[in-house]
């Protein structure tokens, strides 16, 4: 009935001004970023002070769960005998990149910053690093430490990390499966096929829960670190030297996938739970006694070494004929861009990659060392499963790609789901996966 | 044009008459629309804050090349749109969150109205039906999320050895372990999440219809299912509008229950388009510039779904 009355001009005065006031709000929010230029992507600049000082500063410190035993001894070790202080503080692993990230943007990084191997390249690049290279270059023993992680923060010959864990992948073997299933406890397998053999002496067993070897099917992290060793000491090459190309549809490759493929097809041969198990809780069950045989970080074996309901064996990772190899994983430590305490932190660095320091904290822990010389010295009142597990260093290899996460770690990546199809799906995909990981790899 | 003479003569009169009446009503006018605006400032303060900022910026983001860690780059014009458009898993996203929501809003709108009656039905046991039907709007999802998990895990929930028991999986096989298993597993989840809530909403539509229209149909010798049809349904068409609203804007933009259960797993085929901009920003490509552009782009199409949902279902004024 009523049309309503026709604008007044006041009212008419009051809508356009109420548009342009959003307008000029949403042009604020804008300029507002815009004008905020403050993050350039050069890693910032550490030069100047090469000293290490000890005066008392509180150092904060940002480091990954799973290798959380080893990064406390680390830190109760320097502050029980040292002025400054540092404060630990651990991520989950899922979390930590979200982390660093919205720290980076804020300039709130912890002085000290430890990270997985495989991700460092990245973060060198991006900048999250200080340039230690001065500092690092007066070290006495910088060619005593371990390469692989120092190679990581490497950048246009600038470098950014030292090594900070060292976690390598063994093969090992639970003793009382083994003797309940005819053979010899003290003897891992020294092949792929005596890999598949002994996991399917185990599967046989037929025991509830119990199952010949258990694989990480949606972890690509874990895949990486179990399964390349393998290729390595078949004498294969999964990654090209720049990290660009991948060759994961290799002959050696499609060999080692065959062998887990055949253990999937036995009953038992592979756990329940490997198809869908997204990393989370892939140490578990031969924690629980319930795998024969599997390839497992050294980190989290120590802890089984007293105390334990099984004997635990260990080995080196066996390629299609023999040898040994080991993925260097673990983390590669370094001092954040927007740290305000360089030198201090730097003190931190210098003391851990010292001999005492290393034979201390890790080596005495039955932990694996960085530096060349303890690992070759250090060990002589350890457990001689260590002895082994060091011995597999000399052999081992670090994979270093600029975009491996996205290729290879992350949720849903075409490496896990080239390993989904090897193992239970359809072979005939490895090659179109394996070019979707290059395609990554290239960006 | 009678309601203008009013307003008209008050201008005359305000003009014809010289000196005091003017100040005071003018005084008074400003003095009220002061206190108007005191009292609508700190609503426009937060809704400018929180609201418009933040998509201002996520626009800039969307046209900039801004990484994770990295921080803000440079404008790159439509070089991030290009990008998520040319990315396959986007394609399998959409089809899935599509198909996601079809599925939760076919299932629980039916659902939710079917409990509405029935609450409203039944006298003795009203009481605890409406509690036990609502007590689970009070997880947040994501906790909810998490109790389903712990539920589906072959390691530690209860349901494995039921199913086994009833012969339609074995104890081994994981609920969430293939696409069919996981998404229906979810759609269970989401709904005995949400039929409460949206049972509530309907309750009051229904509760909105007079008595009188029923008995005037009983009276005409109209059957229960009759009335169902031809009263209950026509007058609640603006609540059903408003569930269909809620329902199909949540599925679109489901995340908590995706990513705590599946990760969008296994193998990509529980994928949402908002786990797709979550992984964008921190996990695949930690490019926030890429996030940011995909967040656009699903705002853009909800606005669209919004308006021609309310276009379809709003149209009251033309059916009276």
């Amino acid at each position: 009935m009523s049309k309503g009355k026709p604008m007044s001009t006041s009212t008419r005065f009051r809508s356009r001004a109420a548009v342009l006031f959003t307008g000029a709000i949403l042009l604020s929010g804008l300029t507002a970023c815009g004008s905020d230029d403050g993050q350039s992507a050069e890693p910032g600049d550490a030069s100047g002070s090469v000293e290490a000082v000890d005066d008392g500063t509180v150092l904060t410190m940002w480091t990954r769960a799973p290798l959380e035993r080893q990064a406390t001894n680390a830190v109760e070790a320097y502050n029980a005998a040292h002025e400054n202080q540092v404060e630990l503080e651990i991520l989950p692993n899922d979390d930590v990149e979200g982390m660093v990230g919205s720290a980076a943007q804020t300039d709130s990084l912890p002085d000290l910053l430890a990270g997985d191997v495989v991700r460092i390249p990245y973060w060198t690049e991006q900048g999250i690093f200080a340039d230690i290279t001065e500092q690092m270059d007066g070290l006495e023993n910088l060619d005593d430490l371990q390469q692989g992680h120092i190679a990581a923060g490497t950048l246009d010959g600038r470098m950014h990390t030292l090594p900070f864990v060292t976690d390598i992948s063994v093969m090992v073997w639970n003793k009382d499966l083994y003797q309940q299933a005819g053979l010899d406890p003290e003897a891992g397998p020294a092949t792929l096929d005596e890999f598949v053999e002994h996991a399917k002496a185990v599967a046989a067993l037929d025991q509830s829960g119990v199952a010949g070897s258990y694989l990480a099917g949606q972890s690509g992290g874990a895949l990486v670190f179990k399964l390349l060793p393998s290729i390595w000491a078949s004498g294969g090459e999964p990654l090209s030297a720049d990290g660009t190309e991948a060759m994961m549809a290799s002959d050696t490759a499609k060999a080692v996938y065959s062998a887990y493929r055949e253990l999937a097809e036995t009953p038992n041969g592979l756990g329940a739970g490997s198809r869908e198990e997204t990393g989370a809780t892939w140490t578990a069950p031969f924690q629980e006694g319930k795998i024969g045989v599997m390839p497992y970080p050294y980190t989290a074996v120590t802890g089984m070494f007293e105390g334990n309901d099984f004997e635990v064996g260990v080995g080196p990772i066996p390629g299609l004929d023999g040898g040994g190899s080991t993925f260097l994983g673990g983390d590669a430590i370094g001092i954040s861009r927007s740290s305000e305490h360089v030198a201090q932190a730097w003190h931190f660095l210098s003391w851990l990659m010292s001999d005492e320091a290393q034979q201390t904290v890790f080596a005495d822990n039955d932990d694996t060392a960085s530096n060349l010389t303890v690992l070759a010295d250090g060990y002589a009142e350890a457990d001689p499963r260590t002895h082994i597990a060091n011995a597999t260093i000399a052999d081992g290899q670090a994979p270093v790609a600029r975009n491996f996460n996205e290729a290879f770690n992350a949720a849903g990546s075409p490496w896990q789901l080239l390993i989904q199809d090897a193992v239970w799906g359809d072979e005939s995909q490895i090659e179109s996966h394996n070019e979707a990981i290059n395609a990554i790899l290239a960006q | 044009m009678v309601t203008q003479i009013p307003a008209a003569a008050e201008r005359v009169t305000d003009h014809a008459v010289a000196g005091t009446r003017r100040p005071r009503r003018s005084r008074r006018e400003r003095r009220d629309a002061l206190k108007g605006w005191v009292f609508v400032t700190p609503t426009v303060v937060l809704v400018v804050a929180l609201f418009l900022v933040p998509i201002g910026l996520v626009v800039f983001m969307s046209g900039s090349e801004w990484s994770l860690l990295g921080g803000y780059r440079e404008t790159n014009g439509a070089a991030n749109f290009s990008e998520v458009l040319s990315d396959p898993l986007l394609g399998d996203a959409v089809r899935f969150t599509l198909k996601y929501t079809v599925l939760t809003t076919v299932i629980l709108m039916p659902v939710a109205f079917f409990l509405a009656l029935l609450v409203q039905e039944s006298r003795r046991w009203n009481s605890f039906l409406r509690t036990a039907i609502l007590v689970p709007s009070a997880l947040g999802i994501a906790s909810a999320s998490l109790l389903f998990y712990a539920l589906y895990s072959p390691q530690v929930g209860p349901l494995n050895p039921i199913l086994d028991a009833l012969g339609l999986m074995d104890a081994g096989g994981s609920i969430l372990g293939t696409p069919g298993g996981a998404l229906w597993a979810t759609v269970v989840l989401i709904v005995w999440r949400f039929a409460g809530y949206y049972m509530i909403l309907t309750m009051v539509g229904l509760q909105a219809v007079p008595q009188e229209i029923y008995e005037a149909a009983s009276i005409d010798g109209a059957s229960r299912l009759t009335q169902l049809r031809r009263i209950t349904l026509p007058l609640l068409r603006p609540t059903i509008a408003m569930t269909m609203i809620l329902t199909v804007t949540g599925s679109l933009l489901a995340f908590d229950q995706f990513y705590i259960l599946t990760k969008g797993g296994p193998n990509n085929s529980t994928l949402t388009v908002v786990l797709l901009i979550y992984r964008y920003a921190f996990e695949t490509r930690r490019d926030l510039g890429m996030a940011a552009a995909l967040s656009v782009l699903v705002l853009v199409a909800l606005v669209l779904v919004n308006v021609f949902q309310l276009r379809a279902l709003g149209g009251t004024r033309k059916g009276d």
